[in-house]
């Protein structure tokens, strides 16, 4: 079970669970399942929202792969100048 | 020529190899172009049937807009369209779309490019015209009637938070924090960083130290104003030259606020004069393709500098509340901040990444920080230069420098003791990747600079910045010539020397000589999707492209070499710009260059053509340090940097000259920021200083050679060890000079800019006299 | 509105133009003449992008009336490279990497060069109050002030 953390202010979305524990293996199973899990979070969520998993940071990368033991971190998305 | 700069080694993928190209300093393909006035930039085309096309601009800072009359206008010889908020369609409600680097909401984006129900601040766009000539567009502004209910206005980030204070935009909900039904707020958005408890981390402090800053707006400023050319035909298909740092971004934007197919609009980037963050968005391109649709002729519009200042994004100014605590031996116990950030008129100051960066440089048990976007009548916030990060980490290395100086440290051994390194827990979350904190702390130490004494009056002051660095979706393609000289197709455009970068990573895998490889950046329709140049991104992700399509190029130029020598293709090797037979087929076999495979091309099967297309991920993080001389003019309060040095780290420096242009014009616009640079306001909310006279960019007297170093923690998501550096540069130097001024006065300075009427009433009111101190 | 017909040289060719009264140089320069090599920054004389010399005079373009300018020899960046041959300072720049964006960069070449015509040894301090007004947001100017140093330099051997 790779351990999900939340930032920003998406608790505010999943009933103020800021960490949680969820079987996937990619970010898109990853946003499949807190959406399922959390009606609340907004429809489009995951465009707001940079994924780092073991601290290398994704951007719009459904595919990218989540370990069993990954540590994953949802952040704003990331724009620069 | 740049002697003092050392290039230490790094640890990575990308070092201790010796490369032919990446890692020197080679000409520029684009040189010649620009050193000889050839280089086109955004206002330097010109097309046949061409008019010229004018914005008629709030005159007030919050506005209704009761009615607007054109007629005169439109009834005015040479006018040949006008335009207002009845030629855009609404966007729906709600609505985000991903679009370049953020979501972008269209709803707001059509209200900025041209004012709706309300004109939000001075300088608001409320009607477009094109006519045959200037002086003729000039005097059709002057005939529209616009019948404006003047409203109350706020500015101030603290002030737009109060109850009572004039409200931006009626129906806006704050994202992130509960809001009881009805009620009417400018707070866009709350968000929240940290992990642990500051309150169990502040007990253990044996000094706590808790200040409140502010900062004011201050602009991009790059040379070159924004302008465009725009062409819509009878059939509903358009062209667009612009100035811009994304043209596909620019395409997409463009196409949903006019309602065309992405793909009717055919979009080309200039040369960019600068942007720096602020032409990642549009203002201008939507009106100029709206006239001409209208006047089915070619419309060029550019912007006076007084526009964009008015006109278009500064980043924010902030209100920033920091307390930290730390024990006597020099360990942080506890971090805490809120930050309020200006958005301007509509959500989306850079608030969460400020959050985020404030204590990065830092490995903390126990850390918090809150961030608020907020609604004033000022233009809408446009990225800057690592956007959010300078505003933050100008408070939190502020702070930092002053808890080592009462416990008695140096300020640099302080930051080593409690430096992050790869897997710390960021104090934004997630652990760190592989970076380069330490060694750029360790190498500001040792460096001469710091080393050396200071002269009688003077103050030295240091600070840490940190950056995320982004990548993203990139398209590259490698076209062989008959002759095997090589073109490249690049979509990003070249704000500072990356046609250079990318065309020597080129070289460096396909093993030719540079100057065989041609770049070009290619229009919307040259390539695939290409996001913008921002984020300090072009030479990772492009790179990462680039390498992929050398790659690409080189199965195939093998490929034909097995074929031209019947053997398998696992065989054929590539090295040094030749296909070489490997097992044992060498003797009857000699190598096959590139030109020899290139000029037989079509008997092996036609044109050869390597591409990639990637989405970027994992972009190396970068930590920069800056140490800063400052001497005072105890007269006039003037300030002048005497010395300055920034040690970054650059995973891997492919061009080193770019690299230290970078750091190096990121500190100066950083001097400018700390020392002069700010939006100054009337009582109606007007600005006073709309033009390089008064708003004050450094020039060449102001400032000194600045000293670089590169350090060089390669980073393993790219195959040179890349990181991004355009943005990290511009983070430290208002804390550094801040802090250098605390040690020449003896005087913390709270609040932006520390110009001389500021540093002269705050010497003053230290020497008791009361009467000038403000 | 009846327009000013002007006789002058630029670059060593003679020109003529018709100009409104209150076109300054740099609008015919760009806009009629198509020598698009002068950039507009601000018109108002506080950036330098636009920098051009009058019988050797600096000037910024923006703050020149284009009918004054009957009778005068006008340089501008497209003058600057001697055929195939670029100016010292030109090529110095290439190779100092003294340009980012580029579009400061004819402006500082014009300004430049007025420098060393008049002083052939200028002090770092010389050259940037000389340049102090050509603004660069790019650049921090480090690297310019070492291209102008190291050009006159060459050019004294
Ligand atoms: S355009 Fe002439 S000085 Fe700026
Ligand atoms: S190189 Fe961009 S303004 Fe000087």
């Amino acid at each position: 079970m790779a351990r999900i953390v939340l930032t920003g202010n998406l608790q505010l979305h999943t009933e103020g669970v800021s960490e949680l524990e969820l079987d996937v293996n990619t970010i898109r199973q990853l946003m499949r399942q807190l959406s399922t899990r959390y009606p609340g979070l907004p429809a489009d969520f995951e465009d707001e929202v940079a994924v780092s998993i073991d601290g290398t940071i994704y951007q719009d990368d459904w595919f990218a792969e989540i370990a069993p033991d990954s540590e994953v971190h949802l952040l704003p998305r990331i724009g620069g100048g | 020529m740049t002697d003092s700069n050392k290039t230490p080694s790094g640890n990575g993928t990308g070092n201790g190899k010796d490369y032919k190209w990446v890692g020197t300093r080679a000409v520029r393909p684009d040189g010649v172009d620009k050193v000889t006035g050839r280089a086109k930039f955004g206002a330097d085309l010109h097309l046949p049937n061409m008019l010229v096309g004018k914005v008629l601009r709030s005159p007030h800072a919050h506005a209704h807009i009761r009615s607007i009359d054109t007629s005169a206008a439109e009834a005015l010889s040479g006018v040949k369209a006008v335009i207002t908020r009845d030629d855009f369609s609404d966007q729906p409600k709600g609505a985000v779309q991903p679009a370049g680097e953020m979501t972008i909401n269209y709803r707001d984006m059509v209200r900025n490019v041209m004012a709706r129900e309300k004109a939000l601040y001075e300088g608001h766009a409320i009607a477009a015209v094109a006519a045959v000539d200037a002086r003729i567009a000039a005097k059709a502004l002057s005939l529209i009637k616009v019948d404006f209910e003047v409203l109350p206005h706020v500015i101030d980030p603290v002030a737009a938070m109060e109850s009572g204070a004039p409200i931006i935009q009626e129906d806006l909900m704050t994202e992130g924090m509960e809001q009881s039904p009805g009620a009417m707020t400018n707070i866009a958005k709350r968000v929240e960083f940290g992990h642990g408890d500051v309150a169990v981390g502040f007990a253990e402090a044996d000094v706590v130290i808790e200040r409140e800053f502010t900062t004011q707006p201050v602009h991009q400023a790059y040379i070159e104003p924004h302008a465009c050319v725009a062409s819509m035909t009878e059939d509903g298909q358009g062209e667009l030259w612009l100035s811009t740092q994304g043209h596909y971004v620019a395409r997409g934007h463009c196409a949903t606020l006019l309602g065309l197919d992405v793909s009717k609009l055919r979009v080309q980037a200039s040369e960019i004069g600068g942007g720096f963050g602020g032409k990642t968005v549009v203002y201008l391109e939507p009106l100029a393709l709206a006239l001409s649709r209208k006047a089915c002729q070619p419309v060029k519009m550019a912007m006076t500098r007084e526009e964009v200042f008015r006109a278009t994004g500064p980043t924010s100014g902030a209100h920033l509340w920091v307390k930290v605590g730390a024990t006597n031996d020099g360990r942080i116990t506890a971090a805490d901040a809120v930050l309020k950030y200006q958005a301007g008129a509509f959500p989306g100051s850079p608030v969460a990444q400020g959050a985020q960066c404030a204590f990065a440089p830092y490995e903390l048990n126990h850390v918090r920080t809150i961030g608020y976007d907020i609604l004033v009548n000022r233009a809408k916030v446009a990225a800057y230069r690592a956007p959010g990060a300078p505003i933050a980490e100008y408070a939190t290395e502020s702070v930092m420098d002053e808890i080592a100086g009462v416990i008695g440290m140096d300020p640099l051994e302080f930051r080593l003791k409690n430096a992050p390194k790869q897997g710390s827990q960021s104090s934004y979350g997630p652990k760190f990747p592989v970076i380069g904190c330490i060694e750029t702390l360790e190498a500001a130490r040792d460096h001469d600079h710091y080393q050396s004494p200071l002269k009688a009056g003077q103050g030295r002051g240091v600070a840490t910045g940190y950056w995320f660095n982004i990548g993203g979706q990139t398209s590259a393609t490698l076209n062989l010539s008959e002759d095997g000289s090589v073109a490249l197709v690049l979509g990003t455009v070249d704000v500072g020397g990356t046609r250079a970068s990318l065309s020597m990573m080129a070289a460096e895998e396909l093993g030719i000589d540079l100057d065989k490889v041609r770049p070009m950046i290619g229009d919307t329709s040259a390539l695939g999707y290409n996001m913008l140049t921002g984020g300090s991104r072009v030479t990772f992700a492009g790179g990462i492209a680039v390498v992929g399509a050398a790659q690409d190029l080189i199965g195939t130029l093998k490929d034909r070499a097995a074929k031209f020598w019947d053997i398998p293709v696992d065989d054929v090797e590539w090295a040094e710009g030749e296909a070489r037979a490997t097992n044992g087929y060498t003797d009857n076999m000699q190598p096959l260059s590139l030109q020899e495979i290139a000029k037989d091309m079509a008997k092996t099967g036609g044109p050869i053509v390597g591409a990639h297309s990637i989405n970027a991920q994992g972009a190396g993080p970068s930590f920069g340090t800056h140490v800063v001389d400052v001497d005072v003019d105890r007269e006039t309060g003037r300030v002048w940097v005497t010395r300055y040095t920034v040690v970054q780290d650059a995973g891997k420096a492919i061009h080193p000259s770019y690299v230290e242009g970078q750091y190096q014009g990121g500190a100066v616009q950083g001097i400018g920021w700390a020392l002069n640079e700010e939006y100054i306001y009337d009582d109606k909310g007007r600005l006073e200083n709309a033009g390089f006279l008064d708003y004050r960019v450094p020039v060449c007297s102001d400032v000194p050679m600045i000293d670089t170093v590169i350090v060089e923690v390669a980073n393993p998501t790219h195959p040179y060890g890349v990181r991004g550096v355009g943005e990290t540069p511009i983070v430290p130097p208002m804390a550094a000079i801040s802090n250098a001024l605390a040690n020449a006065l003896g005087i913390r300075f709270t609040d932006l800019p520390m110009s001389p009427p500021r540093v002269l009433a705050a010497i003053k009111a230290a020497n008791g006299d009361a009467t000038t101190a403000s | 509105m009846a327009k000013y017909h002007i006789t002058t040289r630029i670059n060593g060719d003679d020109v003529e133009f018709l100009c409104a009264p209150e076109q300054t140089l740099l609008d015919v320069l760009r806009d009629d003449l198509r020598l698009t090599g002068s950039k507009e920054g601000c018109a108002s004389g506080d950036c330098g992008a636009c920098s051009v010399t009058i019988d050797g005079r600096l000037v910024c373009s923006c703050l020149v009336l284009a009918a004054e300018v009957g009778g005068q020899e006008i340089e501008t960046i497209e003058g600057m490279a001697d055929g195939d041959r670029l100016h010292p300072l030109q090529q110095k720049f290439l190779d100092f990497a003294a340009l980012q964006c580029g579009v400061c960069t004819p402006g500082f070449l014009i300004a430049a060069k007025a420098l060393l015509d008049r002083n052939s040894n200028p002090s770092e301090t010389e050259v940037r109050y000389w340049l102090a007004g050509n603004l660069c947001r790019c650049t921090g100017y480090d690297k310019i002030v070492r291209a102008v140093l190291d050009t006159a330099a060459d050019m004294r051997d």
